[in-house]
């Protein structure tokens, strides 16, 4: 899963560092993640794991590391699973 | 020129000038009845309205309008009463704003965006001490703020900088070019934007407070522009130095997002309301004047003003729709520092709502202003055309060409698309 939301990163938050380059706790808002982007990296995220992420979880917790949105997929993926 | 024209020209020039004075005495009668700071806002802007044809002539600072507007203590009008300011609301503000475009567009313009910047100290600054002596000294010293944010390698984008701290020992030093830092050689303080530190991304902003004392400005490029000529927007080399405490310590994103964003563009709004509002009346009383030769007849252009007070109409609703939503959001926010929730788990649905609403605002009444002035412009015909006559609205086209400018409206409506793609409830206002 993290492999491919290092990929959804390199193809949609217009980050100023490789996505590849980044630890799992990486900071992203540091990596040059901007607001705007976030929207997009959303989207992809949603599209790519088939998870609509609802807006209690559209925070700027979410988009702060790849840790933090490999566990929102898992607990999105989990509850459909479980529904 | 031969005496008998001259004199007639005088005499004109005479019943003119008596006609303007009773309506200021009148305005002044009005006044007594309203709230303190309407009534300081109608004496600033009789004063600006005597020097606006000279301000936009001479492409200079409105000085006398400033210097009436500090006797008044205006501008520090929306400091809350508890740091010792007036503790005007930001429907109140916008009021002020209004009421100055109907006088002269720079001052209304110079102090909107001053506002702005008051707004950024108060909502974003006022835990730091250091911040804290700087608003007193603000509203003592009736300072002028102003803000550098646009820069030369990055254009008007204001949510990226090129320059960054250099911060050694609790000592920072910043350097910036900017193209434009509107009336910055007027300006007793400036907030500067800039990266966070040397190695940090073009997004990773914050913002610093830099009074007189700290910066130095070196003028790169004048500002001949076709209106808004009092803003006096010049480009600049800034370089500032000072303490680490001077820098706020919240990023700018967040700045921008909850303060800077809401506020300015809903004073703008305003700004450009009061100019298209004035525009109007002069188009009424153009109309007036002309139907009272031909009674019984209507002039061809009647429609037109018909059709102009209700888009007028329109936009003051809308300004109200969009003060009403900030003024929410700001009292939102106000009970979530109180609860101490952090910032960082608030959902990003609200705040995304927020800028889009803000964003359509600053579009469509950036956009009708103009549209609005032009239909003016047709009904006043010649009058309207030439300067200097009762009836004249050119300089109102001209200052409000810049309003789909400052901040373009095509980055603005790409940015809207990018914030409505975020959002699943209806961006219509209503659910």
């Amino acid at each position: 899963m993290k492999s491919a939301l290092r990929r959804i990163l390199t193809e949609s938050a217009r980050l100023d560092v490789p996505a590849e380059s980044l630890a799992d706790d990486a900071d992203l808002y540091a990596a040059g993640l901007s607001s705007l982007a976030t929207v997009h990296l959303m989207l992809a995220v949603e599209d790519e794991f088939n998870i609509e992420i609802p807006d209690r979880m559209l925070t700027r917790r979410l988009f702060s590391s790849i840790d933090a949105l490999a566990a929102a997929v898992t607990e999105l993926q989990q509850a459909q699973a479980a529904a | 020129m031969n005496a008998p024209v001259q004199a007639a020209v005088l005499t004109a020039n005479a019943d003119h000038a008596a006609v303007a004075a009773a309506q200021i005495v009148e305005e002044v009668r009005q006044a007594s009845a309203e709230p303190f700071w309407l009534a300081a806002t109608r004496r600033v802007a009789q004063v600006a309205a005597q020097h606006a044809a000279a301000v936009d002539r001479e492409a200079r600072f409105p000085v006398e309008a400033f210097e009436a507007m500090r006797r008044e203590r205006l501008m520090s009008a929306m400091v809350p009463a508890k740091l010792g300011g007036a503790g005007l609301t930001l429907s109140e503000i916008a009021r002020i704003c209004e009421t100055l475009g109907h006088a002269c567009s720079s001052t209304a313009m110079v102090y909107a965006m001053h506002q702005s910047q008051v707004a950024c100290l108060v909502d974003q600054g006022n835990d730091v001490p250091w911040i804290r002596q700087t608003i007193a000294r603000l509203i003592d010293e009736q300072w002028l703020l102003a803000s550098a944010t646009s820069e030369e390698t990055i254009g008007g984008n204001m949510r990226n900088s090129a320059c960054a701290v250099e911060l050694t020992d609790g000592a920072f030093r910043i350097e910036k070019l900017a193209p434009t830092i509107s009336y910055g050689a007027h300006a007793d303080c400036i907030l500067v934007t800039a990266r966070r530190s040397a190695d940090a991304s073009p997004s990773d902003q914050v913002l610093i407070v830099a009074p007189r004392n700290c910066f130095m400005l070196e003028k790169r490029g004048g500002w001949d522009s076709l209106g808004m000529r009092g803003t006096c927007s010049e480009a600049f080399r800034l370089t500032a130095t000072g303490r680490a405490a001077q820098i706020l310590p919240v990023p700018f994103a967040q700045i921008a997002d909850q303060t800077m964003l809401p506020v300015s563009h809903t004073l703008w709004a305003a700004v450009w309301i009061g100019i298209t509002s004035d525009a109007v009346n002069r188009a009424h009383q153009f109309f007036r004047a002309q139907a009272r030769g031909k009674p019984g007849a209507l002039p061809p252009s009647a429609g037109r003003l018909a059709n102009a007070v209700a888009q007028l109409r329109m936009m003051q609703a809308r300004l109200k729709d969009a003060l009403d939503a900030a003024s929410v959001a700001s009292t939102e926010r106000v009970a979530r520092d109180a609860r101490e929730a952090c910032d960082f788990d608030t959902p990003l649905g609200a705040s995304l709502s927020l800028a889009s609403d803000m964003n359509t605002l600053k579009l469509s009444i950036s956009s009708a202003a103009l549209e609005v002035v032009q239909e003016t412009l047709m009904i006043c015909g010649m009058a309207g055309y030439k300067n200097n006559t009762e009836y004249s609205v050119g300089r109102h086209l001209r200052d409000l060409f810049s309003a789909p400018l400052m901040i373009s409206n095509d980055r603005i409506q790409l940015n809207t698309a990018n914030l409505l793609l975020a959002q699943r409830t209806p961006a219509t206002g209503r659910i």
